[in-house]
Order: structure tokens, then C-alpha cells, then sequence
């Protein structure tokens, strides 16, 4: 067995972050680090697009990283269009695919 | 709101990345009062982006070069932000900067998200450090998740301690590509190759620029053996041109371009990967400064920047610009830039050294823009069917049906024909591919009434 230590983000830069808590995606518990981004998270737990296009309905997550290109759109805790890569994730957040302009509530 | 005189700083810096930073620290150093406005809630822009505190992380420098000169600016930040001379305006985004009777506003929507609420910084001064986001040129299957930018890889990378895949492939053009591929894949991912559309051999046809600039071939030769350390490969005049996968990326085709970037048929070679992280250099980011009458130039890249006299200065009068605003040239330029704009700011003479330092770091940034400028023929790898503007689902077909068949000839008219350009990300991404599309020539600086989305509500509050 290699038992080496693998090459990791938080290996690479020694992080000792402070305890993990609990997010849900559609329902689904995943696990986030304090100072995280909600997008962060979802990428860490193996997700990469929470959002439908408005046309096609076609899956889409973060792109850009920087919050310029609005790709990673999410409804957080039934707010839609947070762009995902900037809002940090907090203890208890519900994060919803969002779909299309992410007001359906709206729409007569 | 009114705005007392007491709260008018003599100076507001917009952005505080390398060279916001350095301006605003300088600026303080030689005595004037400070307002440093920026979006993140920590300086150091996207260049030194940095794990939140909360991660806890004792080494952040590993993902990041020239680390302890941006820490000790840091630290004189803390020193003046305890002193009073400096005011530190975290997670503002700036919406719009317009000239009141007796001082400039400076407008912003609040919180991680611009989504809290609304905020107005008064200063007698107002120097642009706004950066750059990265250039995309579109190809087949580029919506698909796992297709994330080079700088958006590097970004959730150096923020979140994430990555989106664990075999990624980089691709694009230009510097940064071997910086992503290095941290990538001394991050633990397996990148099997780095696939630069353009080449290196563009450098050596400034020789004299070269040799005047020994610590980017110092910086060069470092990307080299780290990519060289983890066995990344790297293709140059080669493209990705399409990739493979229905609700995720299982692989891309990497293909030969000729010397206009045009793909060279039956090249195509599939590479198995998770995940792509693709970039074709940076694009300033003008919104601000062309809002206020800023005048722009062309560069060698083929992108817009601003029109700047030697002390920093924009065409605006009480309105200086440093770093990537006046053309893409890298963090320890914008330093410069930075330091340079605060000594006119303060009426002062810098020293030789630093104006000789900035002339000959320009110089470097315009063969580097020479070397990895997209040539023409890259619109012949789209199909009909490639998206090209992300957020409206526009395809090429459809842009070039309004060029060949409606007569538009620039991305404004194709904008009116297709909406590409029309949504949330307001032609940031798509816009130098439309711009190629509909045979504009001359790059047109975006022009955006607001810089970022401010509800109506909050623009209807006073």
C-alpha cells in the first residue's frame, strides 16, 4: 500500500479547516467546510450543475469562478439567482436546482 | 444621499488586487486618505485569491507566486486601516462611479452577492484597478458541466480547496494555462496535457524585451519544471474541438490547428478526462471607466484597454487606471502601476527605477499578447449548432444567420437579431466571439450602464 500521503487541495496548503456541517442539495445532505462557497461545496461533494437552462433545460454549475458569468446560478434557501460561486455557504442551507429564470412562482 | 465633507476621502481606489493594493497602500504611505472599495471580503483580487480563514489554511502561498510581497502589502493595509488613513469597503461591487458637484461617487451594491443592500463612497480622486475575467472562445460541447475556465479552475482552487474533476485537461491560450495546469496538478489532479492554441516560439521574436525581463523567464522556467515534476504534457498549435459526455465530461478531441488556428482535418485525437478547464487569456474590465468617457486602445491581443499618459492617467480628468485596465500585463506590472499612480496622486515625483520597471514590464505584456492573440481561423472549429452566448442559448448558426442573411455587422446588431449578449452575464463571456462573428475588427470596449446587476429596487431607493 502507498502510504504516502496523497496530493490534495488541503494537503497542498496545509488546511486544518474548522468542523464540517451540513448543507442539502435537492434534499440530499452533503458536507461543507467553513469559508466554502455553496459552489465549492457542491464541487467537493462530486456535483458540478445545479441550475437548467431556460431554453433547452440543459444541466449547467459554475464556469467562471469569479461570479462574472452568472452560469452557477442556484435557488438558496428559495432565493432563486444567487450566483453560487460568491455566496458562502452557512450551516443548514437548502440549496435547490434552480430551474429556468428560477420564477416559476410567478409565472400565470 | 448627501454626503458630508468629513466623509469625502481624498482618493477611492476600485478593486484591491495587485495593483489596487499597492496604490492604496502607497497612496497612504505619502499621506492621503483612502477609501478601497472592492468586492471579496479579504485584498489581493483574483490573482491572490486565498482560502477563507474559516479553512484554516497554513500554507496558502503554495498556490501562489510571489506570495510574501503581497503579504507584507497586507500588512501595511492592517498598519493604515488601524491608522485611520485607509478604509477598507469590503464585499462592495461597484455599479457605477459618477461625478457629483464637489466629488466623485462611487456606487455599489452590498454582500457576497451584491444582493444586501446599497452603499456610496464620496472621494475627491478615483483611481480604476478593476481588473480582468478570462477570454472564452466557444467550442462544441463547451456548456457541458465539466467545462469550467482556466481561471475559474484556478479561482474555486486557490477560494474553496476544490476542483472539478480529477483527470482535467487545460486548454486554451496564453500564460496562465501553465500557471492553472502546475496548481492543478500539484493539487492532486492527474492533467495529461496542456493544449496551447498558439506558441511559445512568438516570445523569441522580442529578444531585447526578453532578456530586459529575467524574472518572467525565470517565472517561465519554474511553470516548466512543475508541469515537467507531475508529467503534464503540453501540445502546442492544438486545440480542444469538441467533448464528449450527455450530463458530464467523459473525454475531449484535442485537433491540430494550422498557423490561422484553422483545425487540420483527421488530427483529432481523443483524450479520456473528467473535466477541461479552458481559457484564452484575460479581458480588462472596462465597464466603469467607459461609463465615465474613458478613451480606449487596441492591443495586441485584440482586446480593448484603456488610453493611459505615463503618470497613470485616463483621458477623464481626476480618473487614473493601473494594472490589467490599461492592457493585460500581469500582477507584478499592476504593482508598478499601482505604486506609479499613487505618486501622481500624491503629487509626487516617483523614482526612475520604477517608471523604467513599468516601460519594460509593458513591453513584455505586448510580445506575450503577440504570441497568444487568437488568429482568425478559430470560428471554423464551431458547428452550427455551438452555443456561443451561454446565458441566452444563442448558437453560431443563428449569429451567422444574422450576419450572412440580416447584414449585421457588429455584436450590438447581432444582440438586437438573437439576443446573444442579452442575458445575465451581459456579453462578458460571449462577446469577443460575437465580435469575430459578425467581422468587427476594431474590439469594442463593453459599454454597460450598470457593472453589475442592481435590483430595481435597490436603484429606485434614495
Amino acid at each position: 500500500m502507498n502510504r504516502r500521503r496523497r496530493r490534495t487541495p488541503a494537503a497542498l496548503v496545509r488546511a486544518a479547516p474548522g468542523p464540517a456541517f451540513e448543507i442539502t442539495l435537492d434534499g440530499r445532505a452533503l458536507s461543507a467546510l467553513p469559508g466554502q462557497s455553496i459552489a465549492a461545496a457542491l464541487w467537493a461533494a462530486g456535483v458540478l450543475s445545479w441550475r437548467t437552462t431556460r431554453q433547452s433545460g440543459r444541466p449547467r454549475g459554475a464556469f467562471c469562478g469569479i461570479g462574472s458569468c452568472f452560469d452557477c446560478l442556484a435557488t438558496v434557501n428559495g432565493v432563486p439567482n444567487q450566483r453560487a460561486c460568491l455566496v458562502p455557504a452557512r450551516p443548514g442551507d437548502a440549496v435547490t436546482t434552480q430551474e429556468g429564470h428560477g420564477r416559476a412562482d410567478l409565472t400565470v | 444621499m448627501p454626503i458630508s465633507p468629513s466623509d469625502t476621502h481624498d482618493l477611492a481606489v476600485i478593486g484591491a488586487g495587485p495593483a489596487g493594493l499597492a496604490a492604496a497602500v502607497t497612496a497612504a504611505d505619502l499621506g492621503l486618505t483612502v477609501a478601497l472599495v472592492d468586492a471579496a471580503a479579504r485584498p489581493g483580487g483574483q490573482f491572490y485569491r486565498q482560502p477563507a480563514p474559516g479553512l484554516g489554511a497554513a500554507r496558502p502561498q503554495a498556490l501562489h507566486h510571489s506570495w510574501g510581497a503581497f503579504a507584507r502589502r497586507a500588512a501595511r493595509l492592517d498598519v493604515h486601516r488601524a491608522a485611520g488613513r485607509v478604509r477598507h469597503v469590503t464585499e462592495h461591487h461597484v455599479w457605477a462611479v459618477t461625478r457629483e458637484s464637489a466629488h466623485w461617487a462611487v456606487h455599489a451594491v452590498t454582500g457576497p452577492d451584491g444582493a444586501q443592500g446599497r452603499a456610496e463612497v464620496a472621494a475627491r480622486k478615483v483611481l480604476l484597478a478593476t481588473g480582468a475575467y478570462e477570454r472564452q472562445l466557444p467550442f462544441p460541447g463547451w456548456t457541458l458541466p465539466g467545462v469550467v475556465g482556466a481561471g475559474g479552475a484556478q479561482a474555486m482552487l486557490k477560494a474553496g480547496l476544490v476542483m472539478p474533476g480529477q483527470r482535467i485537461v487545460v486548454a486554451g491560450s496564453g500564460p496562465l494555462l501553465l500557471a492553472v495546469a502546475g496548481s492543478l496538478a500539484a493539487a492532486g489532479a492527474s492533467v495529461p496535457v496542456v493544449v496551447e492554441a498558439g506558441g511559445y516560439a512568438g516570445y523569441a521574436r522580442a529578444p531585447r524585451t526578453l532578456a530586459a525581463n529575467p524574472r518572467k523567464l525565470v517565472e517561465g522556467a519554474a511553470h516548466a519544471a512543475t508541469l515537467r515534476r507531475y508529467g503534464v504534457r503540453i501540445r502546442t498549435h492544438s486545440a480542444i474541438t469538441a467533448v464528449h459526455g450527455t450530463d458530464r465530461v467523459e473525454a475531449v478531441t484535442l485537433t491540430r490547428l494550422d498557423r490561422d488556428w484553422r483545425p487540420v482535418a483527421g488530427t483529432g485525437v481523443r483524450v479520456p478526462c473528467d473535466a477541461l478547464a479552458v481559457g484564452h487569456g484575460l479581458v480588462p474590465q472596462l465597464d466603469l471607466a467607459t461609463a465615465l468617457g474613458c478613451a480606449t486602445r487596441r492591443c495586441p491581443d485584440g482586446t480593448a484597454a484603456l488610453v493611459l499618459d505615463g503618470r497613470q492617467r485616463t483621458t477623464v480628468d481626476g480618473v487614473w487606471a493601473a494594472g490589467e485596465a490599461g492592457g493585460v500585463g500581469g500582477a507584478e506590472l499592476a504593482v508598478v502601476e499601482g505604486e506609479l499612480a499613487a505618486y501622481d496622486l500624491a503629487r509626487r515625483a516617483p523614482g526612475g527605477a520604477l517608471l523604467r520597471r513599468r516601460d519594460r514590464l509593458r513591453r513584455f505584456a505586448g510580445a506575450m499578447a503577440a504570441a497568444h492573440a487568437p488568429r482568425a481561423g478559430w470560428s471554423d472549429w464551431l458547428g452550427a449548432d455551438t452555443e456561443v452566448c451561454r446565458c441566452e442559448e444563442v448558437t453560431a448558426g443563428r449569429i451567422r444567420d444574422a450576419v450572412d442573411d440580416l447584414g449585421a455587422r457588429d455584436t450590438r446588431t447581432v444582440k438586437l437579431l438573437t439576443r446573444a449578449g442579452m442575458g445575465w452575464c451581459q456579453g462578458r463571456v460571449c462577446g469577443p466571439a460575437v465580435a469575430h462573428l459578425a467581422g468587427e475588427t476594431e474590439p469594442a470596449a463593453g459599454r454597460r450602464l450598470l457593472a453589475c446587476p442592481v435590483t430595481l429596487g435597490e436603484l429606485a431607493r434614495e
